[in-house]
């Protein structure tokens, strides 16, 4: 075959191509996850029932701020590891500065607290089923967002894979934490993160599988 | 001095291919078919010096690089430079290849000179080992025929949907999948 060839054949009726693929692909694939998270919170587990007083406490909206800044974090990686060219720029930052600053409130809130009080910071009531919970709600997201990448063209797979994990698991916990009764900052700092360091691990081992083109 | 007119060089380079890229995207078919042939020069230029060791690959990779391009081409933000966009997908293509014939001594070749794609070209276009028509006989007949009318025939979307009897969004989505489905089979996934 003769590259002219090949060239003329792809040139023929190519048409115009609608602009911003990358936005509308992840916007899809985020609100059909979201849906399916939530129907899956409903199904399994329930909205937890003082969730309006919960409203009023500034740890919840410290927990919703976490793993929304996190999924906002991972979404814009997401968007520039899809498409060939695009360097991260502050991108780590941004992913290691919620973390680092639950971290923070975390020292803060054990030291200040009474030594008999600090492993219950730490383990809370539910630390044996939230990563997992997490885990588990992560995956509605995490297909849809593993297809919306395949459509786009990421270059480096494995971190691709990691951050469509990243970006499943945070949008996991995001909708986990309408369930979760926990707001103590030294349990959001492991065992939410952890929750969604899953499903990340298992998009850097699927990436180079999955993603390639 | 010398080197600033260099830079002016490349840089005009890099803003006409921008430019017909985007009127390409635009739906402006001529513009599209002039990037995607100069395009294939810069490629060939760029991947016969990478590939010094592997000549007969170079003309398959340049088209298979062209087919990737092509087919994600919806990827390319215009705000972006087009060099830094084609040098990672061309960079992708040359790594993907190498990993598949498992030669590891040949990655020693560095691979971060996306400066310098457009200051070499080449349009020496050789024949590649494949042939288009193998290829397409492996697509099953709902891509391969509306390929075959639209992008080899060169009918529109409508005449290729009376012809084929299907309806023209199926006709749109066959051309689509195939073109990928070629891609895939290309590297060696189907």
């Amino acid at each position: 075959m003769k590259t002219d060839d090949l060239v003329a054949m792809l040139a023929t009726g190519a048409g115009a191509v609608a602009p911003n693929a990358a936005a509308r692909r992840y916007a899809a694939a985020l609100g059909l996850g979201m849906s399916g998270a939530a129907l899956l919170l409903a199904i399994l587990l329930g909205v937890r029932r003082d969730l309006g007083a919960g409203l009023l406490l500034p740890m919840f909206w410290v927990k919703l701020a976490f793993v929304a800044c996190l999924a906002m974090a991972s979404l814009f990686v997401m968007l520039r590891l899809s498409r060939p060219g695009l360097r991260l720029a502050w991108a780590p930052g941004a992913l290691a500065a919620p973390v680092l600053a639950m971290w923070v409130l975390a020292a803060i809130a054990l030291m200040r607290a009474d030594p008999a009080q600090r492993a219950w910071l730490f383990f809370g009531d539910t630390w044996t089923s939230c990563p997992s919970l997490v885990a588990l709600l992560s995956a509605p997201v995490f297909a849809p967002v593993l297809w919306a990448t395949r459509g786009l063209a990421p270059t480096r797979l494995r971190l691709a894979g990691a951050a469509a994990g990243l970006l499943s698991g945070a949008v996991g916990a995001l909708v986990y934490s309408l369930h979760c009764p926990e707001l103590t900052a030294p349990f959001l700092g492991f065992w939410y993160l952890l929750g969604m360091l899953i499903p990340t691990a298992a998009g850097a081992l699927l990436g180079p599988r999955v993603l390639r083109w | 001095m010398q080197r600033i007119q260099e830079t002016d060089r490349l840089n005009a380079g890099e803003e006409r291919l921008r430019n017909l890229l985007i009127r390409g995207l635009g739906g402006d078919a001529p513009a599209y078919h002039a990037f995607l042939r100069e395009l294939s020069a810069h490629l060939r230029a760029f991947l016969r010096k990478r590939l010094a060791r592997l000549p007969d690959e170079v003309e398959d990779l340049v088209q298979e690089s062209l087919l990737a391009i092509h087919n994600q081409r919806h990827t390319y933000d215009a705000g972006q430079p087009l060099t830094a966009w084609v040098h990672a997908i061309a960079k992708y293509k040359l790594i993907d290849l190498l990993r598949r014939r498992e030669k590891r001594d040949l990655l020693t070749d560095p691979l971060d000179d996306e400066i310098d794609f457009l200051s070499s070209s080449d349009n020496e276009a050789a024949e590649a080992r494949r042939d288009l028509g193998k290829l397409l006989d492996q697509l099953p007949d709902r891509q391969r025929l509306p390929i075959v009318h639209m992008k080899l025939e060169g009918l529109s979307v409508a005449e290729a949907a009376r012809l084929l009897g299907m309806s023209e969004s199926a006709v749109k989505v066959g051309v689509h999948r195939g073109l990928k489905a070629l891609a895939a089979i290309i590297r060696g996934d189907a």
